[in-house]
Parts: C-alpha cells; structure tokens; sequence
C-alpha cells in the first residue's frame, strides 16, 4: 500500500505556486501559441494607440482617420490608396495572409502611463499582433518598451526623439518618422543660406525627450555652419505664458531664437515671441529670425499669421508631387474632405509596411516580421526611396525643409516646401554618440508566448 | 536692474490674470460661502467666447475661384465673410481685427447668465452640505464645462489674435533712460494690465459706494442680521456670483491673444488661483488683488536664467514655496480675517 506524503506545509506550497501561476498575465504564460496573440481565426486585430483625450487630440484623430483607412486597404474596400503606388506588390486587398483586418484604438491621453495602460489591455484583452500610433516620444519610448516585454510588434506614430531609435531602440519596435538628428542636419544648409554664417542662436527648449535631443541635435548641426549658441533655457511643458522665457532673449545678443517645442507648447511660444516684437528687430546688424525645428499641420494652423517665413522641417506634407502622395492624398481627401498630416502619413504606412512585411514573412510571428522589416528597401509611400535600417529599425529617407507660407489660400497650405534634402545628407551610422553610442542594442527580438 | 525691471513686467500681466479670477473666487467665497472649483472653467469660457465672437465674425460664404485650384484639383473655393460683403471690405476687416474688444460687449452678458444658471441651477444645493461636497461638485462641474468646450472647438489651442493697432511691441527701456531693445513689453499686454486695474477698480467701487455693494458686504460680515431686517440676501449674492462669473469671463476673453484659448487653461489657473486667495486671506478682496500680483512677478522672477541655474526648477514650485512660507508665519493669509472658514 502505498503512501502519499501530503503534509500541510506541502500542500500550501503547492497551492501557492499553482496560485501564482495561474494569477500571472496570460500573455506570458500561454504555452499553446507559438507567439503572443497568434492569430488563428479568419481575423487579425491590429491596435492603434492614439491621443484621443488630451492636449493632441487632434493630432490623435487624424492617426485615426489614415489607420482606418489603412484598414480599409488592406480589405480591398476604397481606391486602394498607396498600395497601387507601393513599390512591393504582395499585398493584394484580402486582408493579411488572407485574414481580414480588424483594428481596436486605445487612448494615450499622451500620458506614458496611460498609454502603456492602453497597450496593455489591446495586447491582453483583444489580442492584438501589432500596435501602431502615438504623437508623442515619452509616449513611444514607453509603448516601445512594453512591445518587445509582451513580443508584439510595435510600429512607432509620430515620435521625432533621437532614442526611439537611439539608446531607447528595441527588436521590436520599427520607426517610419524622421527624427531630430535629421530636422537638425537638412534644416542646416537652409539656414546658411538664408540667414548666414555669422549668427548667434538662443534655444527654448521643451523639458523632455524629445525636446533635450532636438535642442542638441539642431545646436550641434547649426555650430557645423558656424553659428554660436548663446543660451539654452529649458521650459517646463504645457507653461503656457512662455514670456519670462521670451522676454530676456533680446538682451543676450541673439539674434536667432530657436523654439525647440511641439504642438500646443510651440504654438504659445511662437505666438509670444512675435507679440514681443522680435521679428521686427535689428540685433547685430541684423534681421532678428525665428526657427522651429519641428513642425506639424495643426501647429502652423494653431499659430496662423505667425509662422509666415519661418523655417522648420517636416517628416511628409501632402504637397509633394509623388505618386504615392498624389494616391494618398485623393484617397483620405475624398473620405474625410481633408488632406492628411504629416502624422497621418506616417501612420498609414506604418500600418501597410507591417501588413507587407508579414506577407512576405508569410507568418505573424514577431520576429519573422522583424526579420522582414530589416534592411526592408521600398518606394511609393510618399517619402521617395526608403530603407528600414536593420541596425536601429530606423527608416532614412528625404526630410522636407519647410517654410511658413506668405499668402496661404486656405488653411492647408500654410506651410511651403523650401526644400527636399536628400536622405545621404540625413544618413548618419548606426553607433553616433546622439544614439546611444556603441552601447546603444536591439537587444534580441521576443516573440512572446 | 534691468532683468528685474523686465521681470516685474512680465509678471504684471500674470498677476492681473491671478488677482481677477482670485477676486471673483474670494467674492463667491464671501458671499456665498462656496468653495468654487469651477471658476477657473468661467476664465476658460471667457477666453472661448473671444474665439465664438472671431469665428462669428468671421463666417464666410463660399465663392468659386476658377483661376485657382485646391489639394484635390477642384477649382478653390475661396471664403468671403459675410461681414465683409455687408458692410464692405474695410469695415468687415476691421470689425473682424477688433474682434476680441468686442467680445467684451457680448461675455458680460453671456457670463451673468452661464453665473445666474450655475448658481441656481446647481450650486445653490450645496450651501449646507460640507466644503469637501462643494469642491467635488463644482470640480465635476469644471470638467464636464472643459470637455463641452472640447467637443466643440477641439483639442488644439486657437490663435485668438489681438487687433492689429497692438500687435508688437514698446521699448520701455529706452523711455527711462535705458539702452534700446533692453526691456521691451508687448502693447496688448500693458492694455491688459491697465484693463486689469479698471475691472478691480470697478467692483471695489461697486462694492464701497453703491447700496447694493453696501448690502452685500453687510451680507458677507453678518448674513443672518442682514436678513432679519427683511433683506433678500439671497438674490443679491446671486447677482454678485454672476457678476464674479463675468469678471473671470472677460478676464479670459482680454487673455485670449496672450494665451491662444485651450479647453484646458482654466485648470491650470485655477490651482494658481486658489494658493492666491489662501495668500491672499480667504474672504479678504484687496488679500486677493496684492497675492494676485505678488505672485505673478514671484513666478516670473524665478524663470529668470539666473535664478533657475541657482536653484533648478524653482519656476514650477515658487508660488506654492511661498504659500507655504506664508501659511506658516501667517496662517490667516497676508489680509485674512479672523473667524473665515475656522469654524
């Protein structure tokens, strides 16, 4: 007769660890998938993460309308849009892998917490494979790290930060956006030319990410042209009344004020400093300028007669005469009686790269994906010839220089394309000491499960 | 010296921003005794009647431009508003420029109605429930007010410019003596100041040398005497809540070119707001107008370059700094009375 060795303490091990195992998040446990959310119906779901609440809302809102229409694509519904221009023809509109598209959203709030919490109940409760948004780079520095711990991929929005794809890079996160290293070295060559050699730059700078690598990245490319930095003053986010920041500039012997600041933020501080009259002025002999780095749509609408003549970089605008724009833009103008920003670009083709890539892998698993991704060379999206470099997941393409247009006809184009840099002159190696240096890894690629 | 005197400039413009919404605070405090979380939203209101005023002034009509084309190739439809066709282009520009004066003439009512309809509607509930009830409820108020504003006007601040004749700026330095371009203070902010100066100017005279402005503060010393000699109090402290509602409505209306309006700015007065009239004294007018203004140029010193690479960071927590000091050496506020929400 044999005899089972129950003791009470065992029992309440066992228990407990049964317990423990039991409680864990099922993404991490669920031994059955080969990868996190494998896809095993006649659907895939793809999550969009974007502002919907919250000082970008707008900006939120317009992700939205090119993610669904991305949607809409890939399901064979619409015109088609940029798949009929994209340089890679295995998309074919019945769905992915011949599994229809659904999409859930989530809402950043641009809020890191919030928008990890976002992610989290997409990957967790509706299962889905990718998650693709975002206009904020605290935000995608958090979402991106949350993806490769739960092996999703994840396709950055609107995220212009030098460490989403600098020391924050990882396997699983993929960047379409250009970022402040490129805004620093194609707006260079502009402003030599337009205001000279001999100039004396003082920055404002938003207290954050994105704002530290932009300031450094734009100092650094304006010094290379012979420009002196007189001042860096960093601002806190969402300030508001920038005037005690503004007010001071004058007297420092500057006579350029670059506005390291997005969105709201850039549109108070734009707007304050021309009501302090600093674009009137003479400083050394000369005409006192504004720069701002980094521009949106709905900023230049936001700061209206403002921004005429200032310059600034983009990552996209709907008035570039490509093909793929051409599509892109007729496509969203007719659904939505709009034309698309710069974000809304970026992530429609995040959207359709993602879906390509997991065609030509012919899986969904994450690092099939990656794989394909790596060193992916396309065209017809709207930027020219691009190519996803393998070693930080960053896409290197042409940057528009932009200027604030002197008699817009409507609200949209109140931005001017100056000038189409040529991705060579943006390209820069994959260890720059701006990226995180030698040290700066993918780490490996995770396929969850 | 001259920094210093830049920065007390710049603080001006804050401060009379702080001291009106704090004023209105501290007569809704006052009067009705409430606790009025949602009086930064009426300064957000204000600031969005301004952008209603330009959108109104500025509806367009649409007529076809054949010579030119829009984003999808159509011939352009070009917008022409309608005042410009009415009263003709000059008169339809300059009524379109000067929209944010005239916004003035339209928040005041606007503001004692959206004051009258809170009040009554809502706040005068929660008279003799507890403070802690009073904030929640006119907190909740706040929120759903911003979220409505956003539901219509979105998420994006709105450039809300001021007329022309102020855009730029003057070169005070140069009045007294220093050199050019060394102090240099905006036209529309010094209007704002002096617009500022007028408001508190008028409601104290309201107050002082009116007999309604009598009744009212015999009201705020001693309500139950004032109405046992058969004064209906009541109605009077709900006209005075209007007329605080329109004081923080046109301060946001005048506030609007500084601060292109957001669905968000009254939340991020009105904390400011509240530390001023804690400095200031609760229930104290004339605490709130001197906390008001100390505090602006408090903030604005300590954005100075100079005092943030001191001590970093002192911008954000200045004013609360302060308050603290404050409180401890004098834990009635600068002017506060004795017996005010000590009970």
């Amino acid at each position: 007769m044999s005899k089972t060795n129950i003791t009470r303490r065992g029992l309440m091990k066992t228990g407990a660890a049964t317990g423990a195992g039991l409680a864990l998040p099922t993404i991490f446990t669920s031994g059955a998938a080969a990868f996190t959310n494998e896809p095993t119906g006649s659907t895939v779901t793809l999550g969009f993460n974007v502002p919907q609440t919250g000082p970008y809302a707008d900006e939120g809102i317009d992700e939205l309308r090119a993610q669904q229409l991305a949607v809409e694509h890939l399901n064979g519904e619409g015109d088609g849009g940029m798949l009929n221009t994209f340089s890679s023809k295995v998309l074919d509109g019945t769905g992915i892998l011949g599994k229809k598209v659904e999409y859930v959203t989530g809402d950043t709030q641009t809020k890191s917490d919030a928008a990890r919490a976002s992610a989290k109940s997409m990957i967790e409760k509706d299962g889905v494979v990718m998650i693709n948004g975002g206009s904020s780079s605290g935000v995608a520095v958090a979402v991106q790290g949350l993806c490769q711990e739960a092996g999703i991929i994840f396709m950055a929005g609107l995220t212009h930060s030098n460490d989403t794809t600098g020391k924050d890079r990882k396997a699983n996160g993929f960047r379409h956006f250009f970022n402040a290293y490129m805004s620093g070295a194609a707006l260079a060559p502009v402003l030599k030319n337009a205001y000279g050699t001999d100039r004396r730059a003082y920055h404002l700078t938003a207290d954050y990410t994105w704002g530290w690598t932009q300031q450094e990245s734009i100092q650094a490319s304006t010094e290379a042209i012979g420009w002196e930095t007189v001042n860096n003053v960093m601002t806190p986010v969402g300030a508001g009344d920038f005037s005690s920041y503004i007010a001071p500039v004058l007297n420092s012997g500057a006579d350029v004020l670059v506005l390291n600041h997005y969105g709201g933020d850039m549109i108070n501080s734009l707007t304050q400093a021309v009501q302090f009259g600093l674009r009137d002025k003479q400083v050394n002999g000369k005409q006192f300028e504004i720069v701002v780095p980094l521009y949106s749509e709905l900023m230049a609408n936001g700061a209206g007669e403002n921004i005429k003549g200032v310059y600034g970089s983009m990552n996209w605008n709907w008035q570039l005469q490509d093909e793929g724009t051409k599509a892109f833009v007729k496509s969203f103008g007719e659904k939505y009686g709009r034309p698309p920003s710069n974000s809304a670009q970026t992530c429609y083709a995040q959207t359709i790269l993602y879906a390509d890539a997991v065609t030509r892998a012919g899986s969904f698993e994450p690092c099939a994906v990656a794989a394909a991704l790596e060193g992916f060379e396309f065209d017809g999206l709207g930027n020219g010839p691009t190519l996803y470099r393998a070693e930080d997941h960053q896409c290197f393409k042409d940057v528009l220089v932009m200027k604030g247009a002197e008699n817009p006809t409507t609200e949209y184009d109140t931005l001017e394309i100056v000038e189409i840099t040529p991705v060579d002159q943006v390209t820069y190696a994959p260890d720059h000491a701006m990226f995180g240096g030698a040290e700066a890894s993918l780490g490996a690629c995770n396929n969850g499960a | 010296m001259d920094a210093i005197i830049l920065q007390i400039l710049n603080g001006l413009d804050k401060g009379s921003a702080y001291a009106l919404i704090a004023l209105g605070l501290t007569l809704i405090f006052g009067t009705l005794g409430v606790v009025n979380f949602a009086h930064g939203a009426l300064f957000m209101i204000g600031a969005f009647v301004a952008v209603t005023m330009q959108k109104l002034l500025g509806l367009s009509f649409e007529q076809i431009d054949e010579s030119k084309t829009d984003f999808l190739g159509n011939p352009l439809k070009v917008e022409v508003p309608y005042v410009e066709s009415w009263f003709g282009p000059d008169v339809g520009a300059a009524l379109i420029d000067w929209s944010v004066p005239l916004a003035i003439l339209f928040a005041i009512p606007v503001m004692l109605v959206i004051g009258f309809v809170m009040e009554r509607g809502l706040i005068k509930h929660f008279y003799k429930r507890p403070h802690a009830d009073q904030i929640l409820v006119t907190f909740g108020l706040a929120i759903v007010l911003q979220e409505l504003v956003k539901h219509f006007y979105g998420a994006n601040p709105i450039q809300t410019p001021a007329p022309d004749a102020f855009i730029g700026s003057f070169d005070f330095g140069a009045m007294i003596g220093f050199d050019p371009n060394v102090i240099i203070y905006p036209y529309w902010r010094l209007v704002y100041f002096l617009f500022a100066a007028l408001v508190i100017g008028a409601v104290f005279a309201f107050l002082q040398f009116t007999t309604f402005g009598m009744v009212v503060r015999a009201g705020m010393a001693d309500r139950e005497t004032v109405g046992l000699l058969g004064i209906n109090i009541d109605r009077r402290f709900t006209i005075m809540f209007g007329i605080a509602a329109a004081v923080a409505g046109i301060a946001g209306v005048m506030y609007a070119p500084i601060l292109s309006p957001n669905y968000h700015m009254g939340m991020d007065f009105l904390v400011l707001s509240f530390v001023v009239v804690v400095v200031g004294g609760m229930g104290s007018l004339p605490g709130a107008v001197a906390a008001g203004f100390l505090l602006g140029i408090l903030q604005s010193f300590a954005s100075m370059n100079e005092v943030k690479s001191l001590i970093p960071g002192i911008d954000q927590v200045i004013i609360y700094l302060v308050a603290i000091i404050i409180l401890l050496t004098r834990p009635r506020g600068l002017m506060g009375r004795a017996g005010v929400m000590e009970d």
